[in-house]
């Protein structure tokens, strides 16, 4: 490490988030980042180096899913971090949030199967030149288990023609040998969309949980290397 | 003198009403009648059960809680305890499937919330009558468990589904949950020091679920519907923010205790509370409870079962401190009363005495009811002598895995947020579950299980299966068997022949729990799960039972929640073969056992026999052995043959592994039928592989533990081969496995 600096991830808790506390295990235990909790109630982001909007039903989700959240004091603040660049990271309902609150574009809707769904999806990499995904390499098949009733990505067609122009597609789902086809598709996702990033490339969105997978006992380890990505390139920016 | 009705609405019996009036030298006020009701009733009473159940084992060096808690609590070690129970919630889920589902995982999860311990896993036990019938009953349960678990955050991990006709009317939905807790900051439910102040917590309170313990103890009727009412409705995101706010008051010592509002609600829970404490009673004003309505009765108040609600005994003068924990995440929280100590509950609305009752006479005066069990006649016996021969194998091992008894679950358990908390290192769809503990090699397995056909052949047989699998299935992967929480789960016991069932099922889970080493530590009863079909849903309601009339009375399911432990997860095995050229073994050795089995069922279309014999030394002898193998590292898979006997238990090892296995054939020695050594359910047996370097060392240790063990075939390639005998692919059987529940 560069004179024992270490990359400071704020977790944000809204009532209702259950990933905070798996994603405070893998940058705390398994990476060996900085971890800091930012409560919803809180207009402060502490110094953070990258925000991650963590998985769950934030407010319950009983209207739709991200649709009060994004009204909670600690978003203003993410969304002025994001406009001066700062990496804000959805995972699950934290992606919902971040098209709720138009940091990212289209909407997560119920999945097709009408259905909650809990099963190990294969992604492929599109990007690998993002500060979250810079461990990986382009069409690389990572393992990363989904878990969501409301997952299924939608948008206009036109914002979703430019999205594939500009690359802002970042995972698919795909099969293992990294196909990128029907049967693989779990939720009924347009373009097997997993996760986008914005324009800019610092709002990341993602539906599967990286956190979850982080530790081979765990039956896989392959979302260690967002996190590694992240605390790598959080790193590069902050010495550069 | 009260009348017929009113005791009838309140659930006592004209001689309770007068023990009620005997001892308080007076008539009960309509509120006061209302509480004892409630509070009388068999759902909280346990008064048909209750002698009967202090003959089940409840001690043992692990112990840390036994039965009279929230929930039972063993030390797992290295300081840690884990805390579980199940519990049932039959009758709502009869009349609203998806919140009586629901509200029973809710319910559940805040006894465990109680004990001070952190809630990490959800099991379910579910019955149903079969598809596409119970179709409304089966996707309304499943949809209910996932919309609260999911929603809170906790993951469910494990559980079991049997379709029956018995079910059909009545089905069951039992819901485990586990907790951890650091054995120093393990709390009880008792309401100490007299002056300390009662906070509620959570929910407002609403006129739901008023009586909901009455109606889940009596049977169900064409009336029931009209009881929807009864039934309460779920608010998991509200109880998320409750689990966390009272794991928050972990950093206050200011709290005494926390007891769950569940059946019976403020009633209860304070009568409980207090009822621990000898002595101790409680003093609080219903005009202090936040309510969701207006207009409500003191009556209202006390007897409303809505969810999401603690109760809190706070040191005095610390209130303030404990209310701001609870405010940072925007819970309500009120101060409705005191603990004393003058041995009463009483009742206040503002100024005006409403209610004064003795605790005890609440908690443990309702005389225990002394039935007659009178056995049934003996199910018809199975004459193996003139059930025709094997004919196809492989056709029958097709049948059989599409079975819905045994067919793959993962149309259920996908729909599960099973991975929430990042512990859960063995998944649902094998034996046990298993879940680490953070910052140790601490593995916990966990469990439930019953074979009800069993139960139905011989309650006392039935009840001895149901511990001996829960315990195989926690053994094959690799872990001890710690300790059981139970679900009791039988008809009407007023009929002698259910009493008798509810004896001997209590024998049977008293005699497999010494002999296994597994203490009983909590658990529930669930009785009058019975209908009458032949009402129809239009007819007059009758009062009283039609003579001859007979009712669909479930099989007695005595559910077996079990957890166990293992030392170093990294030792934890899974059902899946692993490598292709290991050796595929069957531990155990097989007899004619085709009573009351899947296949006799499936294949020959009747139940019938007695269930497998059981030999509980020997089922300790094959668990040890399977204990140590996998300790010594000797082992790669491991999986119990249950229902469906060994080839449906080898098929699985096949399909969840995705790995085809050779066998030379089988032929049977001695009197052993070929259709015995296939599908019979002999009890001590798994299926294992190991590597062929392992071999010498594990026969070695088989001799040692006096375990047969016979070489199955070799693991490798995409079917399932018993050379000269039939082939299947992998590929056929998933199909037939994985089709099983899409109907």
């Amino acid at each position: 490490m560069h004179g024992g600096f270490r990359v400071k991830f704020g977790v944000v808790v809204f009532p209702g988030t259950w990933s905070d506390r798996d994603c405070g295990w893998v940058i705390d235990q398994v990476v060996g980042a900085q971890l800091q909790y930012l409560w919803h109630k809180d207009a402060d982001l502490k110094g953070c180096d990258c925000v991650i909007l963590p998985g769950g039903f934030a407010y319950g989700d009983y209207l739709r899913t991200g649709a009060i959240a994004r009204f909670a004091p600690v978003m203003q603040e993410i969304g002025e971090f994001a406009d001066r660049g700062g990496l804000v990271w959805g995972i699950c309902n934290g992606f919902q949030i971040l098209c709720e609150a138009g940091l990212l574009p289209g909407a997560l809707i119920r999945n097709v199967s009408l259905e909650y769904r809990c099963e190990w999806t294969h992604l492929s990499v599109e990007r690998a030149d993002l500060p979250f995904t810079s461990e990986c390499t382009e069409r690389e098949v990572i393992r990363v288990p989904i878990s969501h009733g409301e997952g299924s990505y939608f948008a206009e067609p036109a914002v979703l023609s430019r999205l594939e122009q500009n690359g802002q597609v970042v995972f698919r789902y795909c099969d293992a040998e990294g196909r990128v086809v029907a049967g693989a598709n779990p939720n009924g996702s347009l373009h097997n969309i997993a996760g986008i990033i914005n324009n800019r490339g610092n709002v990341l969105g993602m539906m599967p949980h990286p956190e979850r997978c982080a530790e081979p006992e765990l039956g896989g380890a392959d979302g260690l290397k967002l996190f590694k990505s992240v605390a790598g390139s959080a790193l590069r920016v902050l010495v550069s | 003198m009260v009348d017929s009705r009113r005791l009838r609405e309140v659930a006592l019996t004209p001689e309770e009403y007068r023990v009620i009036v005997e001892k308080l030298r007076r008539p009960p006020n309509p509120l006061e009648l209302g509480m004892l009701g409630v509070l009388w009733s068999e759902h909280c009473s346990y008064k048909t059960s209750k002698t009967l159940l202090r003959r089940l084992p409840s001690s043992g060096d692990a112990v840390l809680q036994g039965p009279g808690e929230n929930a039972g609590a063993v030390e797992i070690g290295q300081g840690w305890a884990a805390v579980f129970k199940i519990e049932s919630h039959n009758h709502p889920s009869a009349i609203e499937p998806y919140q009586g589902a629901a509200t029973g995982v809710g319910g559940i999860i805040r006894d465990v919330i109680a004990m001070g311990a952190r809630p990490i896993a959800l099991l379910d036990s579910l019955r149903f009558g079969p598809l596409p019938a119970s179709r409304h009953h089966f996707d309304g349960v499943v949809a209910g468990i996932g919309g609260y678990g999911n929603c809170i955050g906790i993951p469910t991990v494990g559980g079991e589904v049997y379709f029956d006709e018995c079910y059909a009317q009545n089905p069951l939905v039992n819901a485990m949950c586990v907790g951890l807790v650091r054995v120093d900051r393990l709390m009880r439910a008792r309401a100490e020091g007299t002056g300390n102040s009662l906070l509620l917590v959570g929910a407002d309170t609403g006129r739901d679920g008023i009586h909901g313990a009455s109606f889940a103890s009596v049977e169900l009727d064409e009336t029931s519907a009209e009881r929807r009412p009864a039934v309460q409705v779920g608010n998991p995101f509200l109880e998320k923010c409750l689990l966390e706010a009272c794991m928050d008051l972990a950093h206050t010592d200011a709290v005494v205790a926390v007891q769950d509002l569940g059946a019976a609600g403020l009633t209860s829970s304070v009568a409980e509370c207090a009822g621990r404490v000898a002595g101790a009673g409680a003093r609080i004003d219903v005009s202090l409870v936040p309510r969701r309505e207006r207009g409500m009765s003191p009556y209202d108040v006390m007897l409303s079962e809505s969810q999401e609600r603690m109760l809190v005994v706070v040191q005095r003068g610390r209130e303030a401190e404990v209310e701001r924990i609870f405010q940072n995440w925007d819970l309500t929280s009120a101060v409705i009363g005191d603990v004393t100590d003058d041995g009463h509950l009483t009742v206040f609305n503002r100024t005006e005495l409403v209610a004064r009752l003795p605790i005890d006479l609440l908690t443990d005066g309702a005389p225990p009811r002394r039935l007659v069990g009178i056995a049934p006649e003996p199910p018809p016996a199975l004459r193996l002598d003139s059930l025709p021969p094997l004919v196809n194998a492989a056709q029958s091992l097709l049948r059989l895995l599409a079975s819905p008894n045994l067919c793959s679950r993962r149309p259920i358990f996908r729909r599960y947020d099973h991975m929430v908390g990042d512990s859960t290192l063995i998944a649902p769809g094998g034996d046990a579950a298993m879940l680490r503990l953070k910052g140790t090699r601490l593995g916990l397995a966990m469990t439930t299980d019953c074979n009800a056909r069993y139960c139905h052949l011989d309650p006392n047989l039935g009840a001895q299966h149901a511990v001996a699998e829960a315990a195989r299935n926690i053994v094959a992967t690799g872990a001890r068997p710690v300790a059981v929480t139970d679900c009791l789960n039988l008809a009407n016991p007023d009929r002698p022949e259910v009493y008798w069932e509810l004896e001997e099922t209590i024998a049977g889970l008293a005699l497999a729990c010494r002999a296994l080493e597994v203490p009983i530590v909590s658990g529930n009863v669930s009785l009058y799960n019975e209908t009458f079909p032949a009402r129809g849903q239009g007819d007059q309601p009758r009062s009283g039972r039609p003579d001859g009339e007979v009712p669909l009375a479930i099989h007695p399911t005595p559910v077996v929640g079990m957890v166990g432990v293992i030392d170093d997860y990294a030792q934890r095995l899974e059902a899946g073969l692993k490598k292709e050229g290991d050796f595929v073994l069957l531990v155990g050795s097989s007899h004619n056992d085709l009573g009351g089995s899947e296949y006799l069922k499936v294949e020959h279309g009747t139940v019938a026999g007695r269930p497998p014999a059981l030999d509980l030394t020997r089922e300790a002898a094959v668990n040890r052995l399977i204990m140590a193998a996998a300790k010594a590292g000797l082992l790669r898979s491991a999986h119990d043959c249950a229902e469906g006997g060994m080839l449906v238990a080898l098929a699985e090892c096949c399909l969840i592994g995705g790995m085809g296995v050779r066998c030379p054939a089988i032929r049977p020695e001695g009197t052993l039928r070929l259709d015995a050594a296939f599908f019979g359910e002999t009890p001590g047996r798994f299926i294992v592989s190991a590597a062929s370097r392992a071999m010498p060392e594990l026969q070695t240790l088989a001799r040692r533990h006096h375990v047969e063990i016979s070489l199955l075939g070799m693991a490798g390639g995409e079917t399932v081969e018993f050379e000269g005998q039939f082939r299947l692919s992998l590929s056929e059987m998933r199909q037939a496995w994985e089709g099983g529940l899409i109907n």
